[in-house]
């Protein structure tokens, strides 16, 4: 622990700046304008707040479903004791994703206008809607871990009583969002350079986002086991690794699929700035962790699993900036580097959310062990209690 | 129904008329630095590009028949009308800037400077189109290279001019079918690709995205009833087996 001590404070020190640096950048947005505080501009309209912030910020999101499908729907019980810190991940995530477009949108008190100006044929307004009920689900899967804090039964059971379906609702809006945040991209075909262009975009965004909430949920697993001292689950890690390797074939086949027999494959044998990342980016998202992942011994090494998960999520990360930044640049005509307060206001967001992540794990029984075998029955239980006396007879 | 415009590139004499028409039209400057620049922008919403040898290329929004920043953008604050412009509901707008990113003309401008800023752009005079009159720029024009009228009229015209004068045009009306037809058509000696209008599919982009939207209700119902179902089967056997365990151990009690 002790040991432990100074880093902490270092990182909390650097926090502290970029806290400072993001109030004046704050500032410079909403007194100052988007022209003020970003490099944003008509032939560049959407930057890193669109593809970091929100791209990334639900893909990394995505372990919340993608756990609480394994866990409920296809009752694989030994994920749940990692269920609840991917649930308070999306539950974070989403919150700050949000938060994040309050930055980005030219006039965020309207924010809630597509709750009643209904614009059924714009991929955003789905966005919009998934976003906003599936916050309010994540809502409701996180009150538990609350409301158990606080030992209120009565509530609990109610919430329990209507877990499974909430826990489906939720898989079935991610589905949904996940992949229009590819469809976002359809309507440039003449836009987004051809080697991120294709009509696959929902597919792949989904299958990255599966993979991308697996690793998050291996990283944060490992991080926080080294944190709070309590042991790895280095047998769920496994299960984890496994799905990771299956869903990264999936997602490595159809997107080379979708490349070689449409021909634009051959872009990526130009030479050019797109092509290198191209390249950068299929490696790390899939190339390096595929090979890494069929060498049993990595596949069996908790410690290699995070690595390997940490390069996987920068490749799949870089393949959101890549839709969104990249491929947009050449028909735009400029080069969009980010200004300093967009990476600030980025880096403030990244900070708030691990704050509030090892708070929460501090304060709120996330790792609990003790809770988490506890829990499982207890819904099994409440789910099956109507079969079970029915069989019995 | 349909108002439009037609822009014959071979009549215009690059006198600007146009542009200063629709600033004063719309309440813009119109200084010297922007007479010159080449490109729409937040205080510009016509350009008239020079080519070589006093070729000329009028640019502005193409009101499309099947806009594609209407279709996207997520509050309906961009509308296509009856009467053929494409208008904008500042009041609506939320400020995602998609219909920039979805808009294949790069007509969409946006107010970068402002702390609450609005989108900018061309929408046909409204206003003036509604109660009859023709827009300003076309009411500006001295040559008649911007004509204002029936899409359908302006369409046979250009037809015609077309097939009187083949060796005066490139033998196409931009805008006829280009992403499924827009109510601004432009006839050109030059190539139009030099002016940046590219050649485009005539299907309308929304169609690219509709296709995916139209799936939704399926993926739901779909994706729900299995999802239903593969908790039903899992969580079955599990109830299954622990009745078993019980009976087994009942069983064996009574042994
Ligand atoms: S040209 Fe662009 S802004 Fe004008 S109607 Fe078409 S899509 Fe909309
Ligand atoms: S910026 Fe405004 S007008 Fe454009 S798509 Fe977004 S909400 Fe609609």
């Amino acid at each position: 622990m002790k040991m432990t001590l100074p880093k902490i404070t270092f990182w909390r020190a650097i926090f502290v700046v970029v806290l400072l640096f993001g109030a004046y950048a704050t500032y410079l947005r909403f007194f100052h304008g988007l022209g003020a505080s970003t490099n944003l501009s008509d032939n560049f309209p959407w930057g890193l707040w669109i593809g970091f912030d929100m791209l990334c910020g639900v893909m990394l999101a995505a372990g919340g479903f993608t756990l609480m499908a394994a866990v409920h729907v296809l009752n694989l019980k030994k994920y749940a004791p990692i269920g609840r810190p991917a649930v308070l991940t999306a539950f974070l995530g989403y919150l700050l994703v949000i938060g994040a477009l309050l930055y980005d949108l030219g006039k965020p008190y309207n924010i809630w206008h597509p709750m009643i100006m209904w614009q059924p044929r714009s991929v955003m307004f789905e966005v919009g809607w998934c976003v906003m009920l599936y916050t309010t689900v994540l809502a409701l899967e996180f009150a538990p871990i609350i409301l158990e804090r606080f030992h209120l039964e009565k509530p609990i059971r109610i919430l329990h009583a209507i877990s499974v379906p909430l826990i489906i609702l939720g898989v079935v809006l991610s589905t949904l969002h996940q992949s229009s945040l590819g469809s976002l991209y359809l309507i440039v075909p003449g836009k987004l350079y051809p080697l991120w262009y294709t009509p696959m975009l929902p597919v792949l965004f989904f299958l990255s986002a599966i993979a991308s909430g697996m690793g998050m949920t291996i990283f944060e697993s490992t991080m926080s086991a080294r944190h709070f001292d309590h042991a790895l689950e280095a047998p769920l890690i496994r299960g984890l690794g496994r799905g990771m390797l299956v869903t990264l074939l999936i997602y490595g086949v159809v997107r080379f699929h979708d490349l070689i027999s449409s021909g634009r494959i051959k872009y990526a044998f130009v030479q050019n700035y797109e092509s290198t990342m191209f390249w950068v980016e299929v490696s790390l998202s899939i190339f390096i962790p595929v090979v890494l992942l069929l060498l049993p011994r990595v596949r069996e090494n908790p410690i290699s699993l995070y690595i390997t998960s940490i390069l996987m999520i920068c490749g799949f990360v870089m393949n959101r900036m890549n839709v969104a930044m990249t491929g947009m640049e050449r028909s735009a005509g400029v080069r969009y580097v980010p200004r300093w307060s967009e990476v600030v206001i980025t880096l403030c967001i990244v900070g708030v959310g691990i704050t509030i992540f090892t708070l929460a794990t501090k304060y709120l029984p996330i790792f609990t062990h003790a809770s988490a075998p506890q829990r499982v029955p207890e819904r099994t239980v409440a789910a099956t209690a109507q079969p079970v006396p029915e069989l019995a007879r | 129904m349909s108002k439009g415009i037609l822009y014959d590139a071979t009549l215009c004499i690059g006198c600007l008329e146009c542009e200063r028409a629709c600033a004063k039209e719309n309440h813009l400057p119109y200084t010297e630095t922007l007479e010159k620049q080449k490109r729409t922008n937040e205080y510009k919403f016509t350009y008239v590009a020079a080519h070589e040898n006093e070729k000329y290329m009028r640019r502005m929004c193409m009101h499309c028949e099947d806009p594609a920043c209407a279709s996207v953008c997520p509050v309906g604050a961009l509308e296509k009308t009856k009467l053929g412009p494409v208008v904008y509901d500042a009041s609506k707008c939320m400020g995602c800037r998609y219909c920039m990113i979805g808009c294949p003309f790069g007509i969409p401008k946006y107010e970068w400077s402002k702390a609450i800023p609005t989108v900018k752009k061309c929408i046909l005079c409204h206003e003036r189109v509604e109660a009859g009159k023709q827009t300003a720029c076309a009411e500006a024009c001295p040559t008649g290279a911007t004509l204002f009228g029936e899409r359908s009229a302006l369409l046979a015209e250009g037809r015609k001019r077309l097939q009187e004068n083949p060796t005066n045009y490139v033998n196409h009306i931009y805008g006829e079918k280009e992403v499924g037809g827009t109510s601004v058509m432009m006839l050109s000696s030059v190539p139009f690709e030099q002016f940046d209008l590219k050649p485009f599919q005539p299907q309308p982009l929304p169609e690219l995205t509709g296709r995916v939207l139209a799936k939704i209700p399926q993926i739901v119902s779909l994706s729900a009833t299995m999802l239903g179902g593969i908790y039903w089967i899992t969580n079955r056997r599990e109830a299954v087996e622990r009745v078993e365990k019980t009976r087994e151990r009942s069983q064996k009690d009574e042994k």
